[in-house]
């Protein structure tokens, strides 16, 4: 290392680079702080006052429902109608080797030269909730850099990686026709966290079944049953737990029920509409007070992480810490302490003496 | 801080054959290399383009088609232009060793004939990048 002088200068760079509005500076920018290289901090405090702009959309779905071609075709409209466009797509690092073959980018070469898009492929390096561990911070330097919509392309997904639902404005399952069975729509996951439903490649056999399956979930969710003021008998309509989904879903009002769409992403069919319901979801957002709620609680895990990441460093890497747990394991080994009362001793020790250096006992 | 190695694999121009690109973009992967793979019939303008967006370490060009002459050199100067001159571009195809020869004179890192071991590029380029870690760049 050529010393921190270096580094500072390199960093001035790419914050002026960045200001200016070069690809090459955000680019980098995006590498310090995936990497959280040295200046992370710095650049991170420098972009906070900036943030806020943009609309982050998450698309998430198992592998192969067309979550890039979606994307593609999502980055695709809002680059016609002059908007400027982040997309982060992540893909999964192997827990063997560490390496990763980001793939993402094959079928996005459509949109991949306009002057107003910025594609950057991400590995998970290790995190399991289907996004990076630092997903959300490069969403935040897309975001200063001016961007007007921000894409989230997940991993291919099962049931449970739900990392999505605490970064977007708006998340979008996509699901295709061999998706499962109804079954499968009742599970808990991935499918609570949906504020709207994409059947993809709808031109395929048993698309209309699955998102009826999947409407009569949410009506279900939302109480289906007959209406208890329902004077002249059962009314008909209220038992229909399918249409009251439906119904729901084209109301706007201060609940959001998500709809079900259907695209063919390969000739584009059911995009209008698509991109109709995220502008919706949005003016509804905005409307019930729901986007400050959700920005604030990103705030407030942002606080928290960095809180977590602070301690669990100077914790882990204090040598005396680590030699004092090793010296720990042969009574644990034997049975006389147990893992909490050697964390208990730790932690009110480091803790308490307002620094976690030096031994605890 | 160790940080994994980000390299683009592309197939520039109209060669249609990416079985090598596949399998040296799978042994880089496999040596814990983050590795960004574009498909097929890129053109140097969409490879710098990528290289860029994406903060690559290095560009990997399969270049089966004869056009390495043109192709590598393009591919430079692109990334040279949006100040990207610290990226190691190297490749490999069915390439002349004076036309080798006369890509280096020019910029452009080492590249590896048929038969190569996937190996030795993974050697090359993690000596490489420890070297240019080492200078603090």
């Amino acid at each position: 290392m050529s010393g921190s002088g270096a580094i500072e200068r390199a960093l001035e760079r790419v914050l002026e680079g960045f200001a200016a509005g070069q690809k090459a500076a955000l680019a980098r920018a995006v590498s310090i702080i995936e990497d959280q290289r040295e200046g992370h901090e710095r650049l991170a405090a420098t972009i906070h006052p900036k943030l806020g702009r943009a609309r982050r959309l998450g698309l998430t779905g198992p592998p192969g429902a067309g979550k890039s071609t979606l994307t593609t075709l999502l980055a695709e409209a809002y680059l016609a109608a002059g908007m400027k466009v982040g997309v982060v797509a992540v893909d999964p690092t192997s827990p063997f080797t560490g390496g990763a073959l980001l793939g993402d980018r094959v079928r996005m070469e459509r949109v991949a030269l306009h002057p107003n898009v910025f594609i950057r492929s991400m590995a998970t390096r290790g995190s399991l909730g289907g996004l990076a561990s630092m997903t959300r911070e490069v969403c935040d330097v897309l975001d200063a850099f001016g961007m007007d919509r921000i894409l989230v392309e997940t991993v291919g997904v099962g049931q449970s990686e739900l990392d999505i639902a605490r970064l977007a404005d708006t998340s979008a399952v996509i699901l295709v026709p061999e998706s499962g069975d109804a079954i499968q729509t009742l599970k808990a996951g991935v499918m609570e966290i949906a504020d709207c439903f994409v059947v993809n490649k709808a031109d395929r056999p048993g698309a209309d079944r699955l998102r009826n399956d999947i409407e009569v979930m949410l009506g279900l969710r939302g109480g289906g049953g007959p209406a208890p003021d329902a004077h002249h008998g059962i009314d008909l309509k209220a038992v229909n737990p399918k249409r009251q989904a439906r119904e729901a879903a084209a109301r706007d009002d201060d609940r959001w029920t998500p709809p079900v769409l259907r695209t063919i992403g390969a000739t584009g069919e059911g995009m209008p509409e698509f991109i109709a319901a995220l502008d919706r979801h949005f003016a509804y957002l905005e409307r019930s007070g729901t986007l400050q709620s959700r920005r604030r609680e990103r705030l407030r895990d942002r606080v928290r992480d960095v809180v977590e990441h602070r301690i669990h460093r100077r914790l882990w890497r204090d040598e005396g810490i680590q030699q004092w747990v090793e010296a720990q394991l042969p009574a644990l080994e034997r049975g006389e302490v147990t893992p909490f009362t050697v964390a208990e001793a730790l932690l009110a020790r480091s803790v308490a003496a307002g620094t976690f250096t030096g031994s605890p006992t | 801080m160790s940080r994994p190695i980000r390299v683009l694999v592309a197939k520039p121009g109209l060669d249609g054959h990416d079985r090598g690109a596949k399998v040296v973009a799978a042994a880089l992967r496999d040596a814990g290399m983050e590795v960004i793979y574009t498909g097929l019939h890129q053109t140097p303008e969409m490879i710098a383009s990528a290289a860029v967006q994406e903060d690559v370490d290095v560009v990997g060009l399969s270049i089966l088609s004869g056009a390495h002459m043109t192709l590598f050199p393009r591919v430079l100067q692109l990334l040279r232009e949006q100040g990207r001159d610290d990226v190691l571009i190297t490749g490999g195809g069915i390439i002349p060793k004076e036309d080798m020869d006369a890509l280096e004179q020019q910029g452009i890192a080492k590249l590896f004939g048929p038969g190569t071991p996937t190996t030795a590029l993974i050697e090359y380029i993690r000596a490489w990048f420890a070297a240019r870690q080492a200078q603090g760049a």
